[in-house]
């Protein structure tokens, strides 16, 4: 069997996308000057077919991460034995040059309800997590990224805060973290706090990735705003604002694009990635002058 | 461990006990958020709790929905949109691999009694179900008819044929392909005669998926090969069922379409 990876593995600190399947023939066609191309692990755990061979001649002039969406790295239950296996699979396969999941429960009961859950910040949802994370890590034979949620509620219960909660799985288990900034921005409208704060306290120094996506606004049960992560628009302008205010603070990280739902043209898409690119410059620029 | 243990941790709730009582509510569309939320301002997070809610029935719908534009297109989206939520109610998935979910989605609509004025909605949904497995389906290469010049012709009849990983046979009493076929090209489906059942092969040897109605004789002659009868049975069983059963055409077409990956003679596998 051939190695599809004739390109290296590591992830450039510069601008991806969320590869879609409605873009396969854009970007074969054109070939795009994009740093790399991130996945949902499971759009590719079919046993064959067109996904597969798409992703091939992609992952051979491109960097590539793999990004889990159904793991339930928060659930109480234990992993999906099975789920691991396939993502070891893919691991091998791919050689992604980042893996990533989210601090979210997805699982139950053996059903499975495709979205992202909210994890109670307490002692004993902690050790779950790092057990689980642990797992991860040994099966994959790799480090993962975790990412920061965008959550609706929070918990009576809950101990310590996100940060805190990141920053301790982080330590424990030496998995590294992917820092949504739209999922701050969120969160913090709707918990009434202050995303700069959260950004400014983020364990940044364990930042592997860093992800943008479009938000839809809503209301709450007293009326006021209620932001949604909904990929299925483009970055707002304060999402970009806290994005230069992060790398400002981080240096270059690599930096996806996340649109899944109300697809733009590739075009489009491509432009967002040139806009986080530009941001990624003007930081690098202003870092030296500073130096300087 | 003594019994007032449990009333002295009473405060907390165990994440076992918070997940369950999560999903209860986030499957009961009329409950309330559930207890181990926060209370902002001191009131009950309904709205908030309603975006989980929300969001896993509309990403769920979608799934439905890009699984079976068909079904959706000879029913109408809100009919469809019902359709999806009860069956999700019912059946929700067991996998976080939604190209795999809706594989019951056929059954569930043979017995839905709203759907009973549409009774070949259910082969529709096989057919489509059909096609996205065989878009996932592991890849192996055809092998051409030329091969079997290549045996014994004193041994043809022993032949046992691999078909295609992609392949799918489906038996409808109801015009299945053409009902399909006239939806999926954005004509009407009024005009297809409902008085003939139809037998489909849906296969992709390639990128393409391939979806063909089947001639007469055709899905008896392929099941049997499907369930490991020799080429000689086979023929004899759609022989039995057509008649004028033409093998030499029933061949050509099944090797046209790529869905023969190998051939093995009973005692000398080769
Ligand atoms: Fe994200």
């Amino acid at each position: 069997m051939d190695t599809p990876a004739k390109t290296s593995s590591a992830i450039p600190p510069r601008a991806g996308v969320g590869l879609k399947a409605a873009h396969y023939s854009p970007i074969q066609e054109q070939r795009p000057d994009i740093g790399w191309f991130e996945v949902h692990a499971e759009n590719y755990m079919g046993a064959g077919g067109p996904p597969h061979r798409y992703l091939e001649a992609i992952r051979r002039d491109y960097p590539l991460s793999l990004h889990g969406v159904g793991l339930s790295i928060g659930a109480d239950k234990p992993l999906d034995r099975d789920h691991l296996t396939r993502l070891k699979r893919l691991n091998e396969r791919y050689q992604p040059g980042l893996f990533s999941e989210h601090l979210a429960w997805s699982t139950h009961d053996d059903f499975f309800f495709n979205d992202l859950l909210p994890v109670p910040y307490t002692q004993e949802a902690l050790t779950r997590c790092a057990d689980h994370i642990d797992q991860v890590q040994e099966t994959l034979g790799r480090q993962m990224l975790l990412e920061n949620p965008s959550t609706y509620v929070t918990f009576e219960d809950s101990s310590m805060s996100e940060i805190e909660f990141l920053r301790s799985l982080s330590e424990r288990t030496g998995c590294g973290l992917l820092l949504d900034v739209n999922n701050v921005f969120v969160s913090a409208t709707n918990h009434g706090y202050s995303p700069e704060d959260y950004l400014d306290a983020f364990p940044i120094e364990r930042v592997g990735e860093i992800h943008l996506g479009g938000h839809a606004r809503d209301q709450d049960d007293a009326g006021a705003p209620l932001l949604i992560d909904a990929h299925d628009r483009a970055v707002a302008d304060p999402v970009w604002t806290l994005y230069a205010r992060t790398i400002g603070r981080s240096g270059d990280l690599p930096t996806l694009i996340e649109w899944d739902n109300e697809l733009p043209s590739w075009q489009d898409l491509f432009a967002e990635a040139q806009a986080a690119d530009a941001i990624l410059v003007q930081s690098q620029l202003e870092r030296s002058r500073v130096a300087r | 461990m003594p019994s007032w243990c449990k009333a002295s941790w009473s405060e907390a709730v165990s994440l076992a006990e918070l997940q369950s009582d999560f999903i209860d509510s986030l499957r009961t569309p009329s409950a309330a958020a559930p207890e181990s939320l926060a209370t902002p301002g001191g009131m009950r997070p309904n709205r908030r709790f309603n975006v989980y809610r929300n969001n896993v029935v509309v990403s769920l719908i979608e799934a439905l929905r890009s699984s079976f534009p068909v079904v959706e297109r000879l029913v109408g989206e809100e009919f469809f949109k019902a359709t999806a939520r009860a069956y999700i109610d019912h059946e929700p998935p067991r996998s976080p691999l939604m190209f795999q979910y809706g594989e019951t989605f056929g059954n569930f609509l043979d017995a839905f009694p709203p759907a009973a004025s549409v009774p070949y909605l259910g082969d529709v949904a096989r057919l489509e179900f059909a096609r996205l497995n065989a878009y996932h389906a592991q890849d192996r290469v055809p092998i051409a008819i030329t091969h079997l010049s290549t045996l014994p012709p004193e041994q043809l009849g022993e032949a046992e044929f691999q078909l295609h990983p992609s392949l799918t046979l489906l038996s409808s009493r109801w015009p299945v392909f053409s009902l399909w076929a006239a939806s999926s090209e954005q004509q009407s489906a009024q005009d297809v005669n409902l008085d003939t059942g139809e037998d489909v092969i849906v296969i992709r040897p390639e990128y393409n998926v391939d979806v063909r109605c089947l001639p007469s004789g055709g899905y008896s002659f392929l099941k049997a090969l499907q369930d490991g009868a020799s080429l000689g049975d086979a023929a004899g069983q759609a022989s039995e069922a057509t008649e004028n059963f033409n093998l030499a055409h029933h061949l050509e077409g099944l090797f046209g379409l790529g869905a023969v990956c190998a051939v093995e003679l009973r005692n000398s596998k080769q």
